[in-house]
């Protein structure tokens, strides 16, 4: 799904009082500590995130970790309980909501609207007139393959024509910060490709973008930056390549000789599969125990080393936030049976 | 920012306008008014059919030889200078000197009088139900002591002297006025509030809501949902003013005679209009407020009783305080703000001072304002509270109405 955004190409710099990360990065989003209940449920628990403008940035996380109620907050939909929040240089996100794009993961549209109608309508509501809107929607369509479309109703599209409909709407009025909800949830993989260009489109054109996602690849593969939300919380926010980081490499070792004293110097950690050997780069490095496999006569017949991939590193860090997560609400609830045996 | 509002809300509003009037259903809303009035129609031609042979009644007269027919006689001479409906006299039998006659057998058999005087003229006895006894003793009175004059009298001409109104006349006839005017607001607003009670499940079954959210103020989406229904009640009530105009000039409907409200017919219509417009925002922006928590269809069916109970009510306090001119009541109905429009629409037409009005608009106004804001802050808060996965549950006003406190 290629966006041709043409000679009304995204505009990068409005003039506003940016903030900027530890680097000097002017940045298109920063939150700190937000925090948003929902009765007697924490949804989200002091939340930080900076996104750098122009960059593509990807909230990680479960079902149900946070992340579209940290978007919604962002967007100004919800107001946090507690925690600040600055959108393209304003504290108010909603004052600057026609500089922002917002496709939502539960996608809709009015169904007796024509496809142009439904483009020019979602822009007007970001402040462009209607006339305009029309005119740049039938364009889009035209751009995407979808002219013929652009005076049926919605109900006559196809689920994924109807969902192109909104992506166009979404990006019409040249939006500066786009928020995609899940937005591959509902596409198949020619589509997931497509958005995927769609994306690197937008960044390469100074659009910052950011996107939730439970499906790590799109992330690994788009992103330069990504917050790991789990339990409402945010246990890692920073590069992809950090997060790897956060991770130690693996080493797959493969052998001729079978046992030998040169077992001795596999890390503790270390488990045989099949043909190999599989164990955590030990902290002193690789030399010192290719020395030891060498001297034990192991009969080395390849060994390699593999960085760890988002997806490990998301299952480490998050896993590691729920497990904190769970033994927090177990001191909790212990703490809870306490108190009632003491007014007992 | 509130230029910014007033644009997102015109943009919410000429889509929901352009939605309403271009859809099929529309014409049936057009029509809706019409089923009423035929059913009215039909309903008030049989009952005026009822009406007449129930008030057309007629009294059996049986006495002694000619003192019979000289009640008839003075019954046809005085029917016409006595007001109301005077019943016919039918002679039923001409008694001879010691007979009797059995009235009750007479009505018990069904010949068709309403009841039976006996007797003499110096001693006339009236048989029937009670409730006719009670209507008609005086009257057998007045013609038994005609009948039994011999000299005929002379009724002297009266001449007429015709004033256009009296004071107390005109009193009433703006008490007509203000009550017209209250129940053509009354019907209007039942008729068309209420319809945006649904008004936000369309935009929730769609899952464009969030979309709409992220876009633009919550009370701008509000504000623009209550506009496009205004719009679209004041393109129904042209259609039927219209067509209500078409009727009167084709000579098949007469105007209804009121008497000229204090304030004079124009500025009567205009603060009409404006007085619709505020009742219709008041109450439809609860109705918004209100409909917007429910999720489905279901729900605001069944909120939509209560609701029309809840317009009832509040037209019955401002036709209550009609009544009571000066009292607290009049004022509270006037402050109240969902009853002030009704209040004040009666109080122009008995009142000539036009600053009231002024300030009863404004006042209406802010509560307007109020509302959607407070009806929008509300929205945020209880439906766009989680995610897609649903966690916690979205809840709904009856979800809320479960809690316990």
């Amino acid at each position: 799904m290629k966006i041709q955004l043409g000679e009304w190409a995204v505009s990068g710099n409005h003039g506003d009082a940016a903030a900027v990360d530890a680097c000097g990065a002017e940045l298109a989003i920063e939150a700190r500590a937000l925090v948003k209940r929902f009765d007697d449920f924490t949804a989200v628990d002091g939340v930080d995130i900076s996104v750098p403008k122009g960059a593509i940035y990807g909230i990680l996380g479960p079902n149900g970790a946070g992340k579209t109620t940290t978007l919604r907050m962002l967007l100004g939909i919800i107001d946090p309980d507690s925690g600040t929040r600055r959108v393209l240089g304003s504290d108010r996100p909603t004052e600057v909501a026609r500089r922002i794009g917002y496709l939502p993961e539960e996608r809709g549209l009015y169904p007796a609207m024509k496809a142009t109608d439904a483009i020019a309508f979602l822009a007007a509501l970001r402040g462009v007139p209607l006339a305009e809107g029309r005119r740049k929607g039938r364009e889009l369509l035209e751009a995407h393959g979808l002219g013929y479309a652009a005076d049926r109703q919605i109900r006559q599209l196809s689920k994924g024509m109807a969902q192109q409909v909104q992506l166009l709407g979404t990006l019409v009025h040249q939006p500066d910060l786009v928020v995609f909800d899940e937005p591959f949830s509902g596409l198949d993989a020619l589509n997931q490709g497509k958005l995927e260009r769609t994306i690197r489109d937008l960044a390469a054109r100074g659009t910052t973008v950011i996107f939730s996602t439970h499906v790590i690849a799109h992330a690994e593969r788009l992103c330069d930056q990504v917050a790991i939300i789990a339990g409402g919380k945010v246990p890692f926010a920073g590069p992809v390549d950090a997060a790897r980081d956060r991770l130690r490499p693996q080493v797959r070792l493969e052998t001729r000789v079978a046992d030998g004293p040169w077992r001795a110097a596999l890390p503790a950690d270390a488990r045989h599969e099949g043909a190999f050997w599989y164990f955590t780069l030990p902290e002193s490095g690789i030399e010192p125990l290719l020395r030891a496999l060498i001297e034990g006569e192991a009969g080395i017949l390849s060994l390699s080393i593999e960085r760890a991939g988002l997806h490990d590193a998301f299952v480490a860090i998050a896993g590691e936030a729920a497990a904190r997560a769970l033994e927090e609400s177990a001191a909790e609830a212990a703490q809870g049976r306490q108190a009632k045996g003491g007014r007992r | 920012m509130l230029p910014e509002k007033l644009r997102a809300a015109f943009v919410v509003a000429r889509r929901d306008f352009v939605a309403v009037i271009f859809s099929k259903t529309f014409i049936f809303f057009l029509l809706g008014p019409l089923f009423p009035l035929v059913i009215g129609a039909m309903a008030g031609s049989i009952g005026a059919q009822v009406q007449r042979d129930l008030d057309n009644p007629s009294i059996g007269v049986a006495m002694p030889a000619h003192q019979g027919d000289r009640l008839v006689r003075a019954r046809n001479a005085m029917a016409d200078r006595m007001a109301g409906q005077v019943p016919d006299f039918v002679v039923l039998d001409r008694l001879r000197d010691g007979e009797t006659f059995d009235a009750r057998a007479e009505l018990a058999k069904g010949s068709g009088v309403a009841a039976v005087v006996t007797g003499t003229l110096d001693a006339p006895v009236l048989t029937g139900p009670q409730g006719r006894i009670g209507d008609w003793q005086g009257m057998i009175s007045t013609f038994a002591a005609r009948a039994r004059t011999a000299s005929p009298t002379a009724f002297p001409e009266v001449r007429g002297d015709v004033v256009q109104t009296t004071a107390a006349s005109q009193r009433n006839g703006r008490i007509a006025t203000a009550q017209g005017g209250q129940v053509l607001l009354f019907l209007l607003t039942m008729l068309l509030a209420g319809m945006v009670l649904s008004n936000l499940v369309e935009e929730k079954g769609n899952k464009i809501i969030e979309v709409l959210a992220a876009a633009i103020p919550m009370d701008a989406l509000f504000l623009g949902k209550l506009f496009a229904m205004l719009a679209v009640s004041l393109v129904g009530i042209a259609v039927w003013g219209t067509a209500y105009g078409a009727l009167v000039m084709a000579g098949m409907r007469s105007m209804p005679e009121l008497a000229t409200p204090a304030v004079g017919w124009p500025v009567f219509l205009v603060l009409g209009f404006l007085y619709f417009a505020m009742a219709y925002l008041l109450l439809g922006s609860l109705f918004l407020s209100i409909g917007g928590m429910a999720t489905t269809v279901r729900e605001v069916q069944t909120l939509s009783m209560p609701v029309t109970m809840m317009q009832l009510m509040v037209f019955f306090f401002a036709s209550f305080a009609l009544a009571r001119p000066g009292t607290w009541i009049e004022w509270a109905a006037i402050l109240f703000p969902v009853s002030s429009p009704f209040a004040m629409i009666a109080q122009a037409a008995q009142k000539p001072a036009l600053w009231p009005h002024l300030l009863a608009l404004g006042w209406q106004a802010t509560w307007v304002l109020l509302i959607v804001r407070m009806g929008a802050q509300l929205f945020r808060r209880t439906v766009l509270k989680s995610g897609a996965s649903g966690r916690p549950a979205r809840r709904s006003i009856f979800a809320m109405l479960r809690k316990p406190a």
